[in-house]
Formats: C-alpha cells, sequence, structure tokens
C-alpha cells in the first residue's frame, strides 16, 4: 500500500503569475516523458522483473509521485490567480474551455495522457532500458523548460528534479549491470 | 476554506524535514543498488533515527504529517486541515 505524506519533496516557488510557463510545464505532468508515465512505468514493471530490482523500482515509482506533486504545485501556482484572458493569451484559451483552472493529464500541445507512452515487456534488460532513456528524456525535457523560463524561483524546483531524472537513470544503469552479473553468475557455475 | 494560520518556527522545520528526507530517498536508492555498503546503512539509520525526532516536532504546529494511523489525531480530526502542501 501508499501512504500519502502532506508535504512536498522540495521546496516549490514561483516568482509570478505566469500561465505560459504553466503551459510549457505540464509536459511533464501528463507527457510521453513525464512524471505520470515515469510513476505508473516502474511501478507497473515490478511485477515481472527479477526481484533483485524489484526495490528500485519501488522506490524510483514512488518518488516520481513525488515529483508529480511538485508539477501540479508549480502549475497551480503559476496559474491560480490567472483570468480567462490571460489563459487565453498563454495559449491555454483550448484547455481553459474544458478544465477552467484545473489541472489535466495532457502534455504542452493538449493531447490527453495515454498508456502508450509506456512500455512493459516482461523483459527485464529491455524494460531498464526503456526506464533509462525515460530518465534521460525527462532530464532533457526539464533542461528545454529551463532554457525558455524567466522565473528564478520556478528554475530552482526545476534543476532540482532534472538533478533527480540524473540519478534515477544512474540507479538504472546499475541495475542492468546486477542483473548481467546474475545471469551471468548462472551461465558459468 | 479558511486556511489555518502556521506560526513562523513551523517554515525551518519543514525545510530541515524536506533536507533529511532528501538524504533517506538518495540513501535508499543507493542502498537498492549497492546492498553491503555498510557506511551508508549506518548513514541511513542515523538520518533515520533523526527523521523520527523531528516528525513530532512539525506536527505540533502543522498536525498529522501522514494518516492510516501513522501520525496521531488532534481532536477534533485536524488531517484535513490547510494549507495542503501546495497551498504553503
Ligand atoms: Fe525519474
Amino acid at each position: 500500500m501508499w501512504i500519502y505524506e502532506k508535504k512536498l519533496q522540495y521546496p516549490v516557488r514561483v516568482s509570478t503569475c505566469n500561465p505560459m510557463l504553466a503551459r510549457f510545464l505540464i509536459e511533464q505532468y501528463g507527457g510521453a516523458d513525464g512524471e505520470l508515465s515515469a510513476a505508473l512505468r516502474y511501478l507497473n514493471q515490478r511485477y515481472s522483473i527479477p526481484d533483485e530490482v524489484i526495490g528500485l523500482l519501488t522506490d524510483i515509482g514512488t518518488e516520481e509521485f513525488a515529483h508529480l506533486e511538485m508539477i501540479a504545485t508549480m502549475v497551480y501556482k503559476l496559474t491560480k490567480d490567472a483570468t480567462p484572458d490571460q489563459m487565453k493569451a498563454a495559449g491555454l484559451g483550448d484547455h481553459y474551455v474544458n478544465h477552467d483552472n484545473a489541472l489535466f493529464y495532457h502534455n504542452a500541445s493538449g493531447v490527453p495522457w495515454t498508456a502508450s507512452y509506456i512500455q512493459a515487456k516482461g523483459d527485464p534488460i529491455a524494460d531498464l532500458y526503456e526506464d533509462i532513456a525515460a530518465e534521460e528524456k525527462a532530464r532533457a525535457t526539464y533542461q528545454w523548460i529551463i532554457d525558455m523560463s524567466d522565473d528564478p524561483d520556478l528554475n530552482d524546483g526545476l534543476r532540482f528534479l532534472r538533478e533527480r531524472e540524473v540519478v534515477h537513470s544512474q540507479r538504472f544503469r546499475e541495475a542492468v549491470e546486477i542483473l548481467k552479473e546474475e545471469r551471468d553468475k548462472k551461465k558459468y557455475f | 476554506m479558511s486556511q489555518h494560520q502556521l506560526p513562523q518556527e513551523f517554515y525551518p522545520l519543514m525545510e530541515e524535514l524536506q533536507a533529511v528526507d532528501f538524504v533517506l530517498v538518495e540513501l535508499t536508492l543507493y542502498l537498492d543498488t549497492h546492498p553491503n555498503d555498510t557506511a551508508a546503512i549506518q548513514q541511513f539509520n542515523e538520518m533515520a533515527y533523526y527523521r523520527h525526532q523531528l516528525v513530532p516536532q512539525i506536527e505540533q504546529y502543522y498536525g498529522p504529517l501522514q494518516q492510516f494511523g501513522n501520525s496521531y489525531s488532534g481532536y477534533p480530526w485536524n488531517w484535513n486541515q490547510s494549507p495542503w502542501p501546495w497551498q504553503l
């Protein structure tokens, strides 16, 4: 089971109301390489992965939900005081007619989240390589958002999230090595 | 909904918990792939102990950090008391 903790993993601050930045950030909420995809991908792969890496998938998958909450907090703070006119000017008119200022799982272009963003192949190496690629793609996305953002407070939180992708990628690479070692042991002894 | 006014003392304590928990998350993921690192396990257990000391100090101002029985309740039931993390 999961226990919610009433705290953000890392403090989230934004300088000003900025629905345009919120629109870009939604990519990491309901986009292909976003935090929802990450959490659901890893937690779903756990059931068929070798025992050696179930703990890692559980813990990284759980941390991704904390990241999802940070992104939601950023979007909430960037849009909570926005008027319909400001939403429209930021390109969020299409979002506003359907959701008002509510959050929704879609990407920066408004395409709703789909399970086809993620995979579970049942082959541990294939799954872990997908996970490494997912972390690298998420890291790159954070970088592109930081490059477009002029909000220093927001960027502090985004840099934290970008660094987490680097650590997750590293841990998944180590998991691949652990599985290869196990496989080689079985072959020769 | 009116939000419960938090005293100044709350904020540094919450940041301290975020810092401690960051160390614990990092050590957890590291130990998931380095299960025999004794020094890291010792550091993990020390930080876990420190966390248990810190949590009640925060909860006296903020109310329960977790539920389903992982935190004690005040009277009346204070789990749903604002501000929630995104409202802070
Ligand atoms: Fe990640």
